[in-house]
C-alpha cells in the first residue's frame, strides 16, 4: 500500500492542544468542521499553506498531551494522508490508527526529509523514499494487527466485520 | 516469577498465564469512563451499529469539562448524553454537580487494585495510585469498549522510580513529580508503565499519590502505579464493598529503567512555559509578576491542596494586581472545605470560587488568559494556548507555591 504526498514539517513535542485547540472541543460530531481548526491558534499558517493529500512529518513525541480524538480526526478530515514522526505519544498514535489515519514511526526522519519534499511511504514494509534526494528511510513496520485496522479504514469498519454487522 | 504490576494485570485481563512487554493483548475492561467526550464516543458507537452497551454497570459517564454548559452546543451534548444514559440504563452517571472525573471515580470507589480502567481522558493514569491499570484512550476505541468490553493494549515495559528521604517543609508530591518529569522529559516514560516505590511513598496520603500518578501522563506514561498497601485497602473499604485482588510486582523484576530520587534536598519546583518538562526550582523564577493564580484541577484540587493554600492565605489579602481562582475538585471536597473553613478564608482573601470541574485548565471557559498574561496554576499542562491566548504564559506549581505567590503578586517560595 503506497502513500505519496507533499511534506508539511513540524518539530518536536507537537501537542494535541496545538493541533486542535480546546475551545473547539464542543464540536463532537461534525468532522468537516473540526478540520477547519487544525493548528489554528498556534500555527495558523497551516490552514493557508497545507493541502489535502499532504503528509505531516513531525519530530519526537508527536501528539503528546490530551486524549482528544479531534486532534487525529481534524487531520484526517483535512485530507492529511499520513503522519510520520520520530516518535508519537501513545494516545494520539492509537487514535490515528483507530480512525484509519496511517501513523509511521521513523527515527531519523526529520534529518532526511525537508518541508515540501515529496515522499512515498510503503505501509506494508515501512520503507519511505524521499523523491527529491532518492534517500531511503527505514521506518518501523506496523504490527500486522495494527496494519489490519489501518487498512480497514479504522476500528469501526474492523469491528463491524468482526461482529458480523453489515456496512450498509 | 519476575513480573511487573502491568504484566500481571494484563495477563489476568487477557486470560493468559503470562504476558511480556511489547506483546499486543485483547484486554477485558472493568471500568470505562467518559466525560463530555462521551458525545464523540456516542457517534462512533452508533456507527458500529450495536444496539446495547456491553455492560451498563461498568460504564461511567459524567460531566466535568464544560460545566455548567459553556455554550448551546455543550448544553446539547449534555442533553443527548442524559438521554443516552437513561435509554441504556447506565448505572453510574454523575451529572454536572459532582466534580472532576479523576476525583469522582476515587470518591465513589471505582478504582480497584488489579483491575483495568480506561477513560477517554489522558489523565486517567491518576487511578494507578490504587494499583489499577488505568490509562487514557480515544473516543472511537471507547466506542469499541462500549460495544465489546475489550480493547487492544500493548504490554508496556516498566520503569521503577525509587523515592527516598524526607520532604522539607512546604515541599510536596507536586514538586517531586515535576522534578521527576524535568529529569525524564516529556516523553521519558512514553508507552511505558511507571511504578513508584520507597518508604516516603507509603507514608504519602492517597491524595498525594494521586498527584504522582496523574502527572506521570506528562512524561508519556501509559500507566503509573503506586503499589497498593494497607492505607490503600483501608481507603477503599470505606468507599466500596466490591471484592478486589491486590496485585504487586514480583521481587526480582528487571525493569527497563530505574530512577532513584532523594527528596531531602528538593525545593519547590515550577514548570515554565511552554512544556511540563521545562522544570526549574522556584528560586530561579522568583519575582516574576503573575496576573492569575489558579488552585484546582484533577492534579491539585483535593482537600489537602485547599488546606495547604488556606493555611497560607488565612487572614491575608491577594495582591491587587493578581486574581485568584479556586476550584474544589468535587462537590464532596467543596463541602469538606466549607466545613473546615477554607472557603471562607479564600473568599475573605479576595479569591474567586468556581464550581467543581475542570475550569479554565483546558481552555474551554472560565478564567481564560489574554495575550502576554501570566498564570501560575496548580494544574497539569502549560502548553502554548492551553488556557486561552497562545501569547499567554502558564507556569505550574504546588498549591502552597501558588497561594504564596497570589499574596505577593509574583512567583515566590511558599516558605
Amino acid at each position: 500500500m503506497l502513500i505519496k504526498g507533499h511534506v508539511y514539517k513540524f518539530g518536536d513535542n507537537i501537542n494535541t492542544d496545538v493541533i486542535y485547540p480546546g475551545k473547539y472541543l464542543s464540536i463532537t460530531a461534525d468532522r468537516e468542521e473540526m478540520a477547519k481548526h487544525c493548528f489554528e491558534a498556534v500555527h495558523p499558517e497551516f490552514l493557508k499553506n497545507a493541502k489535502p493529500g499532504d503528509i505531516i512529518v513531525g519530530g519526537k513525541n508527536f501528539g503528546c498531551g490530551s486524549s482528544r480524538e479531534q486532534a487525529a480526526t481534524c487531520l484526517k478530515y483535512f485530507g492529511i494522508r499520513a503522519v510520520v514522526a520520530e516518535t508519537f505519544a501513545r494516545i494520539f498514535y492509537r487514535n490515528a490508527i483507530n480512525l484509519g489515519l496511517p501513523v509511521i514511526i521513523a527515527p531519523g526522519i526529520t534529518q532526511q526529509v525537508e518541508h515540501k519534499d515529496d515522499i512515498e511511504i510503503d505501509l506494508l514494509t515501512g520503507i519511505i523514499k524521499n523523491m527529491r534526494t532518492n534517500e531511503i528511510i527505514e521506518a518501523k513496520k506496523l504490527p500486522d494487527f495494527i496494519l489490519e485496522i489501518v487498512t480497514n479504514n479504522g476500528l469501526i469498519p474492523y469491528l463491524k466485520k468482526k461482529l458480523g454487522i453489515s456496512s450498509n | 516469577m519476575n513480573k511487573t504490576i502491568a504484566e500481571k494485570i494484563l495477563a489476568k485481563a487477557s486470560g493468559k498465564k503470562v504476558v511480556s512487554p511489547n506483546e499486543i493483548v485483547m484486554a477485558r475492561v472493568d471500568v470505562a469512563m467518559s466525560h463530555e467526550n462521551a458525545d464523540v464516543v456516542l457517534r462512533s458507537f452508533n456507527e458500529i451499529g450495536v444496539k446495547k452497551v456491553w455492560d451498563k454497570e461498568r460504564i461511567v459517564i459524567l460531566f466535568d469539562h464544560r460545566i455548567p454548559a459553556d455554550s448551546e452546543r455543550t448544553a446539547a451534548t449534555h442533553r443527548r448524553l442524559r438521554a443516552f444514559v437513561k435509554e441504556q440504563q447506565i448505572k453510574h452517571f454523575y451529572d454536572l454537580k459532582e466534580g472532576i472525573c479523576h476525583q469522582v471515580l476515587v470518591e465513589f470507589g471505582h478504582d480497584l487494585p488489579g483491575e483495568v480502567l480506561v477513560g477517554t481522558d489522558s489523565h486517567t493514569t491518576t487511578h494507578g495510585a490504587f494499583g489499577t491499570f488505568a490509562t487514557g484512550i480515544g473516543a472511537t476505541e471507547m466506542a469499541g469498549v462500549w460495544a465489546t468490553g475489550e480493547l487492544w493494549l500493548r504490554v508496556p515495559e516498566s520503569i521503577k522510580i525509587n523515592v527516598s528521604g524526607k520532604f522539607k517543609p512546604c515541599v510536596t508530591a507536586k514538586d517531586l513529580i515535576l522534578h521527576i518529569i524535568g529529569i525524564l522529559g516529556a516523553d521519558g516514560a512514553n508507552y511505558q508503565a511507571v511504578e513508584f516505590h520507597g518508604e516516603i511513598i507509603s507514608h504519602m496520603t492517597i491524595a498525594s499519590r494521586l498527584v504522582l500518578s496523574n502527572l506521570s501522563m506528562e512524561m508519556g506514561a501509559k500507566v503509573a502505579f503506586v503499589p497498593p498497601d494497607e492505607q490503600t485497602i483501608a481507603y477503599l473499604k470505606q468507599r466500596t464493598d466490591k471484592h478486589f485482588q491486590v496485585i504487586l510486582p514480583d521481587q526480582d523484576v528487571e525493569y527497563s529503567g530505574e530512577l532513584n530520587v532523594d527528596v531531602s534536598s528538593l525545593t519547590s519546583q515550577v514548570a515554565c512555559p511552554h512544556s511540563v518538562d521545562n522544570v526549574k526550582p522556584v528560586s530561579e523564577v522568583t519575582g516574576l509578576k503573575i496576573d492569575q493564580a489558579l488552585i484546582g484541577s484533577c492534579t491539585n484540587g483535593r482537600l489537602e491542596d485547599l488546606a495547604a493554600a488556606a493555611e497560607i492565605l488565612e487572614g491575608k489579602t491577594v495582591h491587587p494586581d493578581t486574581r485568584l481562582l479556586v476550584i474544589p475538585a468535587s462537590r464532596r471536597v467543596y463541602l469538606e472545605a466549607l466545613h473546615e473553613g477554607y472557603i471562607e478564608i479564600f473568599v475573605r482573601a479576595g479569591g474567586l470560587l468556581l464550581n467543581p470541574g475542570c475550569g479554565p485548565c483546558l481552555g474551554a471557559h472560565q478564567g481564560l488568559l489574554a495575550p502576554e498574561e501570566v498564570c501560575l496554576a496548580t494544574t497539569n499542562r502549560n502548553f502554548k494556548g492551553r488556557m486561552g491566548s497562545p501569547e499567554a504564559f502558564i507556569y505550574l506549581a504546588s498549591p502552597a507555591t501558588v497561594a504564596a505567590s497570589a499574596l505577593k503578586g509574583e512567583i515566590t517560595e511558599p516558605c
